[in-house]
């Protein structure tokens, strides 16, 4: 045993304090919902991610030198972070969020490499994108890219206070939290005269509006309720479920207070949408607004109360609740069809759980039980109907009615 | 042949209640913990879910969270001279089957012993003499008092977020708890449950009847409630489904709701489920354990090594395990002799419906939701006069409005069948409500547990036999305290009442309470109890029990409360006394 030369603890030239700075910032960037698999091993990649043009899977992103990054230098994989190409000289796709990515520091891509090089390598291959011609082309992506993306790192607004500016660079740049709530145009490239004005994550979930509003956005919320969203998956207001669980469990709950702070004194400093710019005009019939409200009754006021405004940190409000106003009906109908569950954190360790309707509630009764639930108690939002509930059953329950 | 497995620190034979409360406590301090589970595992989603779990056929008449005789039985009878007979079909009371064990469909009644239980024998010796105590009761001090246990009291009543009034806090009685309790540290955690119109009515008649009502205290919660594990639990919503189903709602205390979400992401946890201990296995000096014997639901037959055994399955069950593997001598009623089976004891209850003018909405309830007298327990009154042993207390619960089992009786004269009967019905089911007597039942020399000599399990081993009936002692309790209930009864100014006392031989068929105890006794003489004041065995120092199978006799109270205060009580025994120095507690 004198003769075997000890493993390096950490690879060589990084130091204790910058792979720490690394495991926290790829917590910042969500680096593992994305590339874990479900029931795979982290980092290893393999999970499908959805786009409107196919599917794309997570790449292994352990330092096996074979199927992972292990062969990468810093260099590559700033590269790759900061101008979405890979180290063959390939381009990656967008789903990869290199657009948002490429405004973090040159330092801070190097950390995360770091802490990436100390994960145990996971000998996996990489599953090439499911994605139709010409798209399977990646040298598609150098137009998408002369047309959409915008290379450069994080420039401070100087006018702006210090902590603004970190809420900015976390947001715009690691955090990535544009890439689903902001609309997006038909090539999948976001509107950037709508930064944070809500998306459609795809899978029948919507990321609510980001911005100002009041009813749509988090106008409503103090700083204080953003930090103890992100740091526990729930505050007074609302709770997380779906998309934005996994990344309170796997990113936000890590980060500092000081950094949920400046997120939220920059999401809090974004402005409300003109007046007016409301789409959802149209209004439930009243019939069918009473048969809602009798669905609701039955099966809802239980958690949910008969006022809409559930139970404060545990049972989320419906009342105002900027996700049930959304402008698309997706995430309301997604989960009273198939449930939805609160991370369990740290700070609040009990998993509250929803469940599947599916199985309960008919099309029709979905429908008006949703156009209820986004209609009353001062709420408003456009209406949906059997045909929209009977299409987002096929994709997010087994199908049985 | 059984497949050896990778040894832990302890193992938990059962993962309930007192499983969990032990896994929490032991992993915290550092133990690799496994508990073995015959059950299934359960969760609040999808398997509570509110809008399924209010099915009475399902639950309430099929029995779906209970322990299914068709796997695990026991045989009875009243008396020695009878053969006893296997049960196909529970009723008197409901042993659960899966995680979270009984906890997931229990009321959620919780109550503290009075400090008297605890030193039952020379408290009664004291006040009453000797030969008070009829020569065939078998009853004893537990080896703990109260004093003693009330800070796992409250530790256990903050981990559940218990809804209660205080009565007496450090010796000064508060008004509107029950001035008849223990001394306790602090009030509990929440307020009580809002009150039903029927309880304000019997709160209001027990007054003018002279008594001193309170609120009971309730593991439904009254308000949102986070517990010191950080654990969440919603607001009762009141909907009448606890006794016999799990809370959909995150509002009645159970492991899930109050300890499952922080000790299931501990590394140095684990469980398994739909397996059945067969044995505490014994080293060749038959003095240690060394683990335990279980079988799968593949029927593959495991031996998990273990330096700690800790038995946390129900009562009966830890009973007839230490009978199969043979620790601690069997009890025999004949000599006297031995320990382990001895003191089994149980409840007795009875009723006085009550047909009121008003309408009283008994839909709107919640398992714990009742209000109560204590005058008439444990030794809270003077018993020279009655010669009798023990009490209870009485309490009108409104537990809700079912339509198939929980509807309660009709008034004196109602034909059993038909438009008459209908009539009835119609006209009483929302006037009408019920006061239930919760009386103790001593322990005797011929109520006890043993393995029956013909009938066997699926696993070849023999059945556990249930030797039980009710003494003179108790029925002439439960009738004095059946004639005051009615006296409150009669306060409400009904129309009417029926006045239903508890009469004749025990029967196993029709539901009286799930509070079966004793068979490993606890106490201070190893003559006379299986487990020290520790709940650790005399016989074999790194196997615990716990339960209600280790108290000697039956309280007045539903026992929850009191199985939570010492699990807590041994697991601070086991991290701060055992662990320093492994080996017998307590030397006699």
């Amino acid at each position: 045993m004198f003769l075997t030369a000890a493993p390096p603890a950490h690879p060589q030239g990084a130091t204790f304090s910058s792979i720490e700075r690394g495991r926290y910032l790829a917590s910042a960037g969500d680096c593992q919902s994305c590339h874990t698999n479900e029931g795979g091993a982290p980092y290893a990649g393999g999970r499908p991610i959805p786009t409107p043009f196919g599917t794309i899977y997570s790449t292994n992103i352990t330092p096996d030198s074979a199927t992972g990054i292990g062969k990468w230098s810093d260099e590559d994989f700033y590269k790759a972070m900061h101008a979405g190409i890979r180290r063959d000289g390939k381009h990656l796709y967008p789903a990869f969020p290199y657009p948002w990515f490429t405004s973090a520091t040159a330092d801070d891509v190097r950390a995360i490499k770091a802490f990436l090089d100390t994960l145990t390598p996971v000998r996996q291959a990489n599953k090439p994108a499911d994605l139709p011609w010409p798209l399977s082309a990646r040298e598609v992506m150098s137009g998408w890219n002369t047309l959409y993306f915008h290379e450069g790192t994080f420039k401070a607004d100087t006018k702006k206070s210090d902590v603004w500016n970190r809420g900015a660079y976390l947001v715009q740049g690691l955090g990535h939290c544009g890439a689903c709530h902001t609309p997006t145009n038909a090539l999948g490239a976001p509107k950037t005269d709508a930064m944070l004005k809500g998306g459609d994550f795809g899978e029948h979930w919507y990321a609510p509006n980001l911005g100002g509003d009041l009813k749509r956005g988090l106008g409503a919320w103090s700083t204080a309720d953003i930090v103890e969203y992100l740091k526990t998956g729930s505050n007074a207001k609302s709770a997380s479920g779906g998309p934005m669980a996994e990344v309170v469990k796997n990113s936000t709950q890590y980060l500092s207070d000081a950094d949920l702070n400046a997120i939220a004194v920059y999401l809090k400093d974004l402005p409300a949408d003109k007046p007016g710019a409301d789409s959802a005009s149209k209004t439930v019939d009243s019939q069918r607004m009473a048969h809602g409200e009798a669905i609701y009754v039955d099966n809802c006021t239980g958690c949910h109360m008969e006022n809409g405004a559930g139970i404060a940190k545990i049972f989320p409000s419906l009342k105002a609740s900027s996700g049930v106003q959304a402008e698309m009906p997706d995430t309301v109908i997604h989960i009273v069809l198939a449930g939805a569950r609160t991370p369990a954190t740290s700070g609040k360790p009990t998993s509250f759980a929803m469940p599947a309707f599916d199985r309960k509630l008919n099309d029709d009764e979905v429908a008006d039980v949703v156009n209820y639930i986004r209609n009353a108690w001062g709420n408003h939002g456009s209406p949906t109907s059997a045909d929209a509930v009977s299409k987002i059953r096929k994709a997010v329950t087994q199908g049985v009615e | 042949m059984a497949t050896r497995l990778k040894p832990v620190d302890v193992v938990l034979v059962g993962f309930g209640w007192t499983g969990s409360i032990l896994a929490q406590e032991l992993t915290d301090a550092g133990l690799q913990v496994l508990a073995i589970e015959r059950g299934k595992f359960r969760d609040t989603v999808p398997d509570f879910a509110t809008t399924h779990i209010q099915d009475e056929l399902k639950y309430a008449v099929r029995n779906a969270l209970f322990e299914e005789p068709a796997r695990e039985t026991l045989t009875f009878r009243n008396s020695s001279a009878e053969t006893a007979l296997p049960m196909r079909h529970l009723g008197s009371f409901n042993p659960a089957s899966g995680v979270g064990g009984a906890g997931v469909h229990w009321n959620g009644q919780n109550w503290r012993f009075l400090p008297s239980d605890f030193v039952q024998r020379s408290h009664i010796e004291e006040r009453y003499g000797k030969k008070f105590i009829p020569e065939d009761m078998t009853i004893q001090d537990w080896g703990v008092t109260y004093n003693e246990l009330e800070p796992y009291y409250d530790k256990w009543e903050y981990m559940c977020g218990i809804s209660g009034e205080a009565g007496n806090i450090r010796g000064k009685l508060q008004s509107g708890g029950n001035p008849f309790e223990g001394a306790r540290a602090r009030g509990y955690p929440l307020p009580p449950l809002k009150r039903s119109y029927a309880t304000a009515i019997f709160d209001k008649a027990a007054r003018e009847a002279g008594f001193k009502p309170f609120p009971c205290a309730a593991a439904n919660t009254s308000q949102p409630y986070k517990n010191p594990y950080g654990v969440q639990m919603g607001q009762c919503t009141y909907c009448g489904y606890c006794e016999w189903f799990a809370c959909g709602n995150y509002s009645k205390s159970s492991p899930q709701t109050t300890i499952l979400p922080v000790l299931l992401k501990k590394d140095n946890f684990a469980y398994r489920t739909l397996c059945d201990v067969t044995r505490v296995n014994k080293d060749s000096s038959g003095k240690r354990a060394t683990g335990v014997t279980y079988v799968d639901v593949q029927g593959r037959e495991f031996e998990q090594p273990a330096e700690l055994v800790i038995l946390c399955a129900f009562a009966q069950h830890n009973v007839h395990l230490l009978l199969l593997s043979g620790i601690g001598a069997p009890y025999d009623p004949k000599t006297n002799g031995g320990v382990v089976g001895r003191n089994y004891a149980y409840q007795i209850t009875s009723s006085v419906d009550v047909f009121l003018n008003e309408n009283v909405n008994p839909f709107m309830g919640a398992g714990a939701l009742g209000q109560a007298i204590d005058e008439f327990n444990g030794d809270n009154f003077d018993h020279a006069p009655h010669k009798f042993i023990g009490g209870g207390y009485i309490a009108l619960w409104t537990t809700g409005g079912r339509p198939i089992l929980q509807q309660h009786g009709l008034p004196d004269g109602t034909p059993k069948w038909g438009s008459d009967w209908k009539k009835a019905r119609h006209e009483n089911y929302l006037r009408s409500a019920s006061i239930a007597t919760h009386g103790s039942v001593m322990s005797y020399r011929d109520s006890y547990l043993d393995l029956d000599p013909t009938y066997r399990d699926v696993y070849g081993n023999p059945l556990l036999r249930l030797t039980f009936d009710f003494h003179d002692n108790e029925h002439k309790m439960s009738k004095f305290l059946t004639d005051k209930a009615a006296l409150i009864g009669k306060a409400m100014k009904p129309r009417s009442i029926k006045v239903n006392y508890r009469e004749g031989h025990y029967s196993i068929l029709p539901y009286e309470t799930t509070h079966n105890t004793g068979g490993a006794a606890m106490g201070t003489d190893p003559k006379t109890s299986v487990v020290n004041r520790y709940l650790q065995c005399w016989d074999m120092p790194n196997v615990f029990v716990m339960g209600a199978s280790v108290f000697p006799q039956n309280a007045g109270y539903n026992p929850t409360g009191t199985v939570g205060a010492l699990t807590f009580w041994a697991a601070d025994a086991i991290r701060n006394r055992y662990m320093k120095n492994p080996g017998q507690l307590i030397h006699t």
